[in-house]
């Protein structure tokens, strides 16, 4: 696809968008006006500016999987036979649209492939999701600059990985080179301006080498599921790692592979909708049973939880795929710092100590 | 748009709602859907979740058996929201029904065994949809003991069933906590009825389910008389949501009691975190 390679100069940004805009549902990262610190992925609308140096401070996952969605809407009628008796009638939510996240992180990308093989590898099929992802291309940008939270070469990612993505977006000095990494993406590369020039070309390949030796981070996980099943009923460890967790949730919500959700009822008259939302393995009510029993009763278990769905249950259960992308957010937003890749590395030391 | 949705529900109109007991309610409900009611199959163990439109859904086992195609049949504990709405549903009331979800008994398995129920409680739902079924395939298993206990004679599930169960050839032995007038029956916990009882490991399958401080001394009970950890299978609750493997709260470790469980032996609980 080597003539399908395109050039975006900086100051004709917005005007692309712009024109996607017209044809898709374009989402792009943005800094919100009242608080300038912080980044997320917003519907791209005429005057937003795009945030592409900085990474995001909540990664583009509502755009796959909002926030909240509704997942039917039922209505209830009076059944004209019986006065006594209602009758109810569902109806499929809103048909998604088609979808280009422009700026994602290869880390970012990276947390769609885990959500790819939760929702849309069986056993069971989640048609909601899939549908939405079908329709949606993801437009990567290589990762020019890491920070001390980020390590995602140590989860099988890295600042140049296009796994997942569907556009490849590098950065030179002036603007954008833009390459299609499949088919799907070939009917928006006649909106992105105008063809790249040879050296545009290999400006972009010089960006794009460099981005690939980067090693970002340098935590071993290859032996962290055996090492946390070790760790397990090691009270005193989680303590440790975990004792000052607030269970704010902050650390699942800006979490790019934290996909799971609740689902509750909205009802108002005789109509309302059945909803899927984000929920947070770190709070008290998302395992609480009627009957007042906790499987994860304290902030302990549900932050052990939390490791071991990552490093360790997402491994066993997906083909060894770590559900973790390396992206640090949890570590950057967490207010009592703790640092997961800190909790994964020392599950390690008790197992050579018992060795 | 169509698109395969896992959390849409059939519709079910329920036909027949039996008071149990004070708290317990059976519902029988048939689909809306006449195809779907007629090639609707599934295994004893598996579970559906009931809807109420506007307030939620929840986990109950489908306690009748897959051999009874009349209606599926599911018994309800008043404990939370829902339960609290379903317990006020009548004749001919709409409920959302999806189902089954699950893995089930491995009753083939068990053919040729002897088999040990013991139920406590509301435990006893999920252990009829495999004493049903093995009652309308008689021949493929040998002894069938079952040992039930409630707290108290009002307490005890499907009363107007225990003669036909014994017609079926069931060792039925029914305990209650404490003395009661005018009840015949055992009196004492489980634990201590299984262990009086003492009935033998040797080629047989031991089925538990009741509350977890029960549970707790069942399995040690079994454990006494020899029983190995293959050949005890317990069922298990979780609070859940999707029911199909995705939302990640019914985890034990690596498991999703919703699509691995609710069905375990023993053996496969000890390979398990320990996070009940």
């Amino acid at each position: 696809m080597g003539n399908a390679i395109r050039y975006i100069a900086l100051d004709k940004l917005t005007r692309v968008l712009g024109r996607l805009s017209e044809i898709l549902d374009v989402w792009v990262p943005t800094a919100s006006e009242e608080k300038k610190r912080l980044v997320r992925f917003m519907p791209y609308q005429a005057g937003m500016i795009p945030e592409l140096v900085e990474q995001s401070t909540l990664g583009p996952k509502g755009a796959l999987l909002p926030q909240v969605e509704s997942l039917f809407r039922f209505i209830y009628e009076k059944d004209p036979d019986d006065a006594s008796h209602k009758r109810v009638e569902l109806e499929d939510p809103v048909a998604p649209k088609p979808t280009l996240i422009f700026g994602v992180r290869p880390c970012d990308a990276r947390g769609f492939l885990l959500f790819d093989r939760v929702f849309s590898a069986g056993p069971h099929i989640d048609g909601l999701y899939g549908a939405r992802r079908d329709l949606t291309l993801l437009a990567t940008l290589v990762c020019l600059e890491e920070d001390a939270a980020c390590f995602c070469s140590s989860v099988g990612g890295g600042p140049a990985d296009r796994q997942g993505s569907d556009l490849w977006i590098t950065p030179i000095g002036d603007g954008y080179v833009v390459e299609a990494l499949n088919d799907r993406a070939l009917h928006v590369m006649d909106l992105l301006e105008e063809p790249a020039n040879e050296l545009q070309t290999a400006a972009a390949t010089k960006v794009q080498q460099e981005a690939a030796e980067r090693r970002v981070g340098n935590l071993i996980c290859d032996q962290s599921r055996s090492n946390f099943l070790q760790r397990f009923d090691d009270l005193n460890y989680w303590q440790q790692m975990a004792g000052q967790c607030l269970s704010c949730g902050i650390c699942t919500f800006v979490c790019p592979t934290c996909y799971c959700f609740s689902i509750t009822d909205e009802l108002k008259g005789m109509r309302g909708e059945r909803i899927r939302s984000w929920d947070s393995c770190m709070f008290y009510t998302y395992t609480l049973e009627a009957s007042g029993h906790n499987p994860r009763p304290t902030r302990l278990e549900r932050y052990r939880n939390r490791i071991g769905h990552k490093f360790s249950y997402i491994p066993e259960k997906y083909e060894g795929i770590i559900g973790c992308c390396g992206c640090g957010r949890c570590i950057r937003s967490c207010p009592v710092s703790i640092d997961i890749r800190k909790v994964v590395e020392n599950l390690e030391e008790k197992a050579h100590a018992c060795a | 748009m169509h698109v395969l949705s896992p959390y849409r529900p059939d519709l079910a109109t329920v036909q027949e709602v039996i008071q149990e007991t004070a708290t317990i309610k059976t519902l029988r409900i048939v689909f809306d859907d006449q195809k779907k009611m007629q090639s609707f199959s599934f295994r004893p163990g598996q579970v559906g979740q009931l809807s109420i439109f506007g307030v939620g859904e929840s986990t109950f086992v489908i306690n009748s058996p897959p051999t009874r195609k009349e209606y599926l049949q599911f018994s309800i504990m008043r404990v939370g929201e829902v339960t609290h709405r379903l317990h006020q549903l009548n004749h001919g009331d709409q409920v959302g029904v999806r189902a089954p979800l699950g893995n089930g008994f491995d009753h083939e398995a068990m053919k040729g065994k002897d088999i040990l129920f013991i139920g406590g409680g509301i435990g006893m739902a999920p252990l009829r949809t495999l004493l049903l079924y093995m009652l309308d395939n008689r021949r493929d298993y040998g002894d069938i003991m079952v040992i039930y206990g409630a707290r108290s004679p009002r307490d005890l599930c499907y009363q107007y069933e225990l003669d036909e169960w014994k017609a079926g050839g069931v060792n039925l032995v029914l305990t209650v906590d404490n003395e009661f007038p005018g009840w015949k029956e055992r009196v004492g916990f489980v634990p201590t009825v299984l262990s009086e009882e003492s009935p033998m490991p040797h080629n047989r399958v031991a089925i538990v389910c009741g509350p977890p401080i029960m549970i707790k001394f069942v399995l040690f009970g079994l454990k006494e008389l020899g029983f190995d950890d293959e050949q005890i299978v317990t069922t298990l609750e979780k609070r859940m949501k999707c029911g199909v493997g995705i939302c990640g709260r019914c985890n034990i470790g690596s498991k999703y009691v919703c699509v691995d469980g609710p069905v375990f032996t023993r053996a496969q609980l000890n390979e398990m975190v320990t996070e009940l």
